[in-house]
């Protein structure tokens, strides 16, 4: 088995989904079990005092079959997302977090130098920090250092769908990264989560490529199937590129000459 | 009394104990974080922490997200 494992959790599922987005609760419950994701994140908002009619989202999600990872998304100073951080613990009752501090509008870039401050907040109250950074690796060693048990580069902006930007900073991340490497957003289709896999990566994270697809069900599937596909690749050890062909059937023994 | 209640002034009588404030508020307890005058309470404080007149009171729950 090909496990994967943060802080003192084990996963057999290399696929992080969210559960945002969906146009309603059974498609997204249909979206998770094609996806076969062990681990969901969630949003932390507060409850609607005037409109008790709503459901809540947990109706939805069987907790025994999936771990919850709270999020601290539309944050945007580390105080905003520490406290966050602390409802959410509250909430869910486990000490996860996936740290977002955002520091622009248009394209939810973090503030890093308020990620990294919140990650060293949190780690010393006991949370398990999962941050999501931008794909540099001097801020992702920052990170490292602040004690985050992963690393969550992005691979294009949230909800861009652009794929994997800068696929060189991955690698470079990749070889130096002790902590588990998550490629969290970006992701637009298969072939992204599989890039992002054969780059190295431990695990995806991804929530629009799937709730804002067309058949978010079969994209799951398509996605759980993409992730395995390029961790495989990646272990096989893929062969060097080369600029010119290299024959596949013998040279010799050719009839007429 | 008068309290901020996520972010809004709520009259309701006081003073009351967060457990009862959920309840008249008709919120599962199980399924929320409530923060008292910025601290963040454990479920088991609930019962014994009293929301008073001029508190600020946060209740949040899970949301979808990504």
């Amino acid at each position: 088995m090909d496990l994967f494992t943060i802080a003192d959790k084990t996963f057999s599922s290399r696929l992080i989904v969210g559960t945002g987005k969906y146009s309603s609760p059974a498609v997204m419950v249909q979206a998770h079990e094609a996806s076969g994701a062990e681990m969901i994140t969630v949003a932390v908002r507060r409850v609607n005092i005037s409109d008790r009619t709503k459901e809540s989202l947990l109706d939805y999600i069987d907790m025994s079959r999936y771990f919850l990872l709270p999020n601290t998304a539309g944050c945007y100073t580390a105080d905003e997302a520490v406290r966050t951080a602390r409802l959410g613990r509250e909430a869910g009752l486990s000490n996860w977090v996936k740290l977002e501090v955002i520091g622009d509008e248009r394209t939810l870039f973090p503030d890093n130098e308020q990620l990294v401050e919140a990650t060293r907040v949190l780690v010393r109250e006991g949370f398990v920090v999962l941050p999501y950074t931008t794909d540099d690796p001097v801020v992702c060693r920052k990170l490292e250092d602040a004690g985050a048990a992963a690393i969550m580069p992005l691979g294009a902006p949230i909800g861009s769908g652009l794929g994997i930007q800068n696929v060189n900073n991955l690698r470079i991340i990749r070889e130096f990264a002790r902590v588990p490497l998550i490629v969290d957003a970006g992701v637009g289709t298969a072939s992204d989560a599989s890039l992002a896999m054969e780059l190295g990566a431990d695990a995806v994270l991804m929530n629009t490529a799937i709730a804002g697809a067309q058949d978010p069900a079969a994209m799951a599937e398509a996605m759980k199937l993409a992730v395995r596909a390029g961790r495989l690749a990646y272990l096989s050890g893929r062969i060097p590129r080369k600029l010119y062909a290299s024959a596949s059937s013998p040279v010799e023994g050719l009839v007429g000459r | 009394m008068r309290i901020t209640l996520n972010g809004d002034a709520h009259e309701l009588a006081g003073p009351l104990t967060v457990t009862e404030l959920l309840v008249r508020l008709d919120i599962d307890a199980r399924r929320v974080a409530v923060e008292h005058n910025l601290v963040v309470l454990k479920r088991e404080l609930f019962d014994r922490t009293t929301v008073g007149d001029g508190d600020e009171v946060e209740i949040v729950n899970f949301v979808g997200g990504g």
